[in-house]
């Protein structure tokens, strides 16, 4: 992957400096007019240096000191938005109290409860229903910029976690890379689809065309996965996403047939139907709950990393189907 | 298997089986060889864990899809 296009004057500035080799300071000049997407896309590319990096990239700039305090200056932002949001959604859930566990909730409960009470609108359901192949192409766009790196962003969370939940942590992960067969890899189970699609399967290669609620959920899972304090986050997000998959994944696959795609990107959604009906269990009942058994400060965090998790993609659904000019 | 029904579960040579009921959905099994659905045939597990559906009303079965929790948004759920 080559460094995108800019979408702004802070990303234009990062893209220039990274086309360079390393250097100890960057003068990133104020902007007094700052554009959310110009941001989150700048965050993305910061982001991207601890994955596969740019081609056109020097591979020093990952730890280079130059550019971190623009990316630690997003992240903070973009946490606090998140911590706010999530402080405000609870109280119009009536959940606060349940997330302390001062009342003795059971945390798994409050998931559910919490996955249950965010109702977000269903790109899957709209896709089946009224969908059009123009909407399914550019969800699958849309959905590459993660899929193409599925799990990854958790796996950053293994060495940081132990006993019972780094055990089914890694069954998990496990699973989704392929669970020892190179031909059963999801990430690349994506590509196949995309491919057969008539899409471009190289990594990253749609994030130019990213909407900004699909910038914000790749950052926000990348914030929790290379911080070792947002663990508690970055598992209750993994708990969230497995645990709303299995039955989208089983309508998204009805819908692309109906919609005459091939074979291979329904056959991405028929895996996750019955391997997200697992890794629910797991991560609800054995990552997470035996992570706040050993740290059990970590709870709020946990509920809070589902809760973006859910937000998130009510955001990108709203979005698409604004987009698509369907009332949501 | 009919609903409320446990499902039948055959062991992998000495792989030890750990079968694990979760609340209002699917029975968790790590080390399964087999399981059979109420016709008597037994499906191969290809994972190292599963979840077996114990609503009845998956459309994967033996296998769970997660159909346990449209039942239970309908209060139909038999395992609830």
């Amino acid at each position: 992957m080559k460094l995108p296009s800019p979408r702004g004057p802070l990303s234009e500035r990062v893209v220039n400096a990274l086309s360079r080799p390393p250097r100890s300071h960057v003068h990133l000049k104020r902007t007094p007019d700052r554009d959310p997407a110009d941001d989150a896309l700048t965050l993305w590319i910061l982001h991207e240096l601890h994955y596969r990096g740019f081609e056109d990239v020097d591979e020093r700039w990952e730890w280079a000191p130059a550019l971190s305090s623009v990316r630690q200056h997003l992240e903070e932002e973009l946490e606090a938005r998140l911590r706010a949001d999530f402080a405000r959604s609870l109280t119009e859930m009536d959940l606060g109290g349940r997330v302390t566990g001062v009342g003795g909730d059971d945390l798994v409960d409050v998931l559910l409860a919490l996955v249950e009470a965010h109702d977000g609108p269903s790109l899957a359901e709209h896709l089946l229903a009224d969908g059009t192949t123009e909407h399914a192409g550019q969800l699958l766009r849309q959905r590459s910029i993660y899929h193409l790196k599925e799990a990854d962003p958790t796996a950053w969370v293994v060495p940081r976690v132990t006993g019972g939940a780094k055990a089914a942590l890694m069954e998990i992960q496990f699973d989704e890379y392929g669970a020892g067969r190179r031909d059963r890899v999801h990430q690349d189970l994506f590509s196949l689809g995309l491919s057969a699609a008539g899409l471009c399967a190289d990594y990253g290669h749609y994030v130019g065309e990213a909407r900004l609620p699909v910038l914000e959920q790749n950052n926000s899972v990348s914030l929790f996965g290379l911080h070792r304090r947002l663990r508690g986050a970055a598992l209750g997000h993994l708990a969230a996403f497995e645990a709303t998959s299995s039955l989208p994944s089983r309508t998204l696959a009805r819908a692309l047939r109906r919609l005459g795609l091939p074979e291979e990107i329904a056959a991405y959604y028929d895996e996750h139907v019955e391997a997200d009906a697992v890794h629910e269990q797991l991560a609800l009942r054995d990552v997470c709950a035996a992570l706040v058994t050993d740290e059990p400060h970590l709870r709020e965090d946990v509920v809070f990393g589902a809760w973006a998790c859910l937000e998130l993609e009510a955001r990108t659904a709203r979005d698409l189907l604004s987009l698509w000019e369907v009332a949501a | 298997m009919t609903p409320g029904e446990e499902p039948r579960v055959r062991p992998r040579g000495e792989v030890p089986l750990d079968v694990r009921p979760c609340p209002g959905g699917p029975l968790l099994v790590r080390g399964a060889a087999q399981v059979s659905t109420d016709d008597d045939t037994w499906h191969d597990t290809t994972r190292p864990v599963s979840a077996v559906c114990r609503c009845g009303a998956s459309a994967l079965r033996p296998w769970c899809d997660g159909t346990h929790k449209v039942l239970s948004r309908r209060g139909v759920n038999p395992l609830d």
